[in-house]
């Protein structure tokens, strides 16, 4: 019974239930607000929402993952040293863009939907990745190089036996930032036709419909929560273990 | 077994090591010697490849060290440095088998070649499953030593092993590294700034200045035919004498034939040790026992005085 005493697993039942729960709290809402004529946002159900956020965020950071520790392997080995400056600036670049801009920017070029949604989150999510991974393997002390390459291993073995099982730490607490990051700029996206939670918000916004905004808002933020709390425990593991 | 022959390295445009001759015979001790920027580790590395030669030949088992392939090389080189050199995140068993690991050996092969290290290094099989952070400093080392013996190579590379170590440790460490010499006649070749661990360590001395060799031979050949100025004041004028004492056991300079009912000394003990007791004791006789505890003589006070003649 002692995962009972959780609270991440609290936490989780809390999100699922405010999910499933959602559709039947238009008598709440309308009591709340009794202005609004449409209390509860129905254009779509916020477990297909929800989904489709998750959806955005994961396939985001899985290339933001994949693209931010290759580059930052790369221009950490003996030949990719020179381009290390230049790659920095770029991602640091990329992050500066307001998110909206980007947003703005992909739309004329891709059209509206998914597309420039995901090309802003994964420009966004590169840089804590990177940073993450660089930092992570100039941690590892350069004696411990120096006997890696004495004891005889080649320089993939050092790279995959020493340097990143060393850096993981640092490199998963990169992807931690870059996937909390998109999970809120995911939010924003729904302003370009992306469907995602941050729906009801942009919709409440202009419509001045605060039911909306708070109904999409609770949700994007346990969301955000629940996945920094699931990271901590992963990288609670990787500490120990 | 490792030939240098006019070896030069420069780094930047500086000589690091120049015009370098040296040989390094099968089961010999040698320690390379000197002060900070020597060039005695560039030495060292130059025998791994950790860093290359510019010039001249370096010669393992009869062929130049370029030819093999440098993750083979190293393999068959034993490699130990100051503590900080274990990898943090794997246990001391899988610290200790990472060469063989390399080599591909056997899992039921490794483990039992953990197992005689972990005994030869006078360690507790409850140490298998550690970290290093969960040892201390001397078991870091003994176990860094055990890594570089794991795939019995032919030869062992030490670069300041010691070094971080604190006296009463570094002492005993060096008494097993001695001990693990004489037990396996295995080829080493140690680098140190500490003048007492060279003597008491080496076969074969080898002091180092500016990047070249000094003068090299044994211990009291050093000691008491200096080459130069520069070899004088290395060893110390005042700690000369006590130097050239270390180099000599009791049971060598001991009288046979006499004995005395006290308490002896071994005939390991070093002259240097055995003057401490005669002070500690007041006296200028002291028996001395052999490895059996046999009476072996009696060791004079006068007798530490002949040492400088042999």
């Amino acid at each position: 019974m002692r995962w009972l005493r959780d609270p991440l697993i609290w936490l989780i039942l809390l999100f699922i239930a405010l999910l499933l729960l959602m559709p039947y709290s238009g008598a709440l809402f309308a009591s709340w607000f009794p202005d609004l004529s449409r209390p509860l946002y129905q254009q779509e159900s916020f477990i297909r929402l929800a989904v489709a956020h998750a959806e955005l965020v994961l396939i985001s950071s899985l290339i933001a993952v994949v693209i931010g520790t290759g580059a930052g392997i790369a221009v950490t080995r003996p030949a990719g040293r020179e381009f290390r400056s230049v790659v920095e600036t770029l991602v640091a670049a990329g992050q500066t863009f307001p998110p909206v801009a980007v947003l703005a920017l992909a739309v004329p070029v891709i059209g509206f939907g998914e597309q420039p949604a995901l090309v802003a989150l994964v420009l966004y999510g590169l840089l804590p990745v990177l940073q993450g991974t660089l930092a992570g393997i100039d941690a590892v002390p350069q004696s411990l190089r120096e006997v890696a390459q004495g004891v005889g291993m080649t320089p993939r073995q050092i790279l995959y036996k020493v340097e990143l099982p060393l850096a993981a730490p640092v490199i998963l607490a990169g992807v931690r930032t870059s996937v909390i990051i998109n999970i809120g700029t995911a939010t924003i996206a729904s302003t370009v036709g992306a469907n995602t939670l941050g729906s009801p918000v942009i919709i409440g916004l202009s419509g001045f419909n605060t039911a909306y905004i708070i109904q999409g808002a609770s949700l994007v933020a346990l969301l955000a929560i629940v996945t920094d709390r699931l990271f901590e425990r992963l990288l609670r593991l990787f500490k120990n273990g | 077994m490792i030939d240098f022959n006019a070896v030069s390295k420069q780094f930047a445009g500086k000589a690091a090591v120049s015009n370098l001759t040296l040989n390094i015979a099968k089961g010999e001790f040698t320690v390379l010697i000197g002060t900070s920027g020597c060039g005695k580790s560039t030495t060292l590395k130059m025998i791994n490849r950790l860093v290359e030669h510019d010039a001249g030949t370096i010669q393992f088992a009869g062929e130049e060290i370029r030819r093999f392939n440098p993750q083979a090389l190293r393999r068959r080189m034993g490699y130990a440095i100051q503590s900080t050199g274990l990898f943090p995140h794997w246990t001391v068993e899988k610290n200790i088998a990472t060469v063989p690991t390399l080599l591909g050996w056997s899992k039921p092969q490794i483990a039992q070649r953990v197992s005689e290290l972990l005994a030869l290094l006078n360690m507790d099989e409850s140490f298998r499953q550690r970290y290093p952070h969960q040892l201390s400093g001397g078991q870091q080392q003994r176990v860094g030593v055990a890594r570089a013996l794991a795939a019995d190579p032919e030869v062992l590379l030490m670069d300041e092993p010691f070094g971080a170590l604190d006296p009463v440790t570094r002492a005993t460490l060096q008494q097993e590294i001695a001990r693990i010499h004489q037990l396996s006649g295995k080829t080493i070749v140690l680098v140190t700034h500490d003048i007492d661990e060279a003597l008491a360590l080496a076969d074969r001395l080898v002091l180092m200045d500016k990047g070249e060799v000094v003068q090299q031979g044994t211990p009291v050949e050093l000691l008491t035919k200096p080459a130069s100025e520069f070899v004088r004041q290395f060893f110390g004028q005042s700690e000369w004498g006590i130097r050239l004492l270390s180099q000599a056991s009791a049971g060598q300079a001991a009288r046979r034939g006499e004995w005395l009912e006290e308490d002896a000394i071994v005939e390991s003990m070093t002259l240097r040790e055995a003057l401490s007791v005669f002070i500690a004791r007041g006296t200028d006789k002291l028996p001395v026992r052999d490895g059996q505890l046999r009476p072996l003589g009696v060791l004079h006070f006068a007798d530490l005085l002949r040492q400088q003649r042999s």
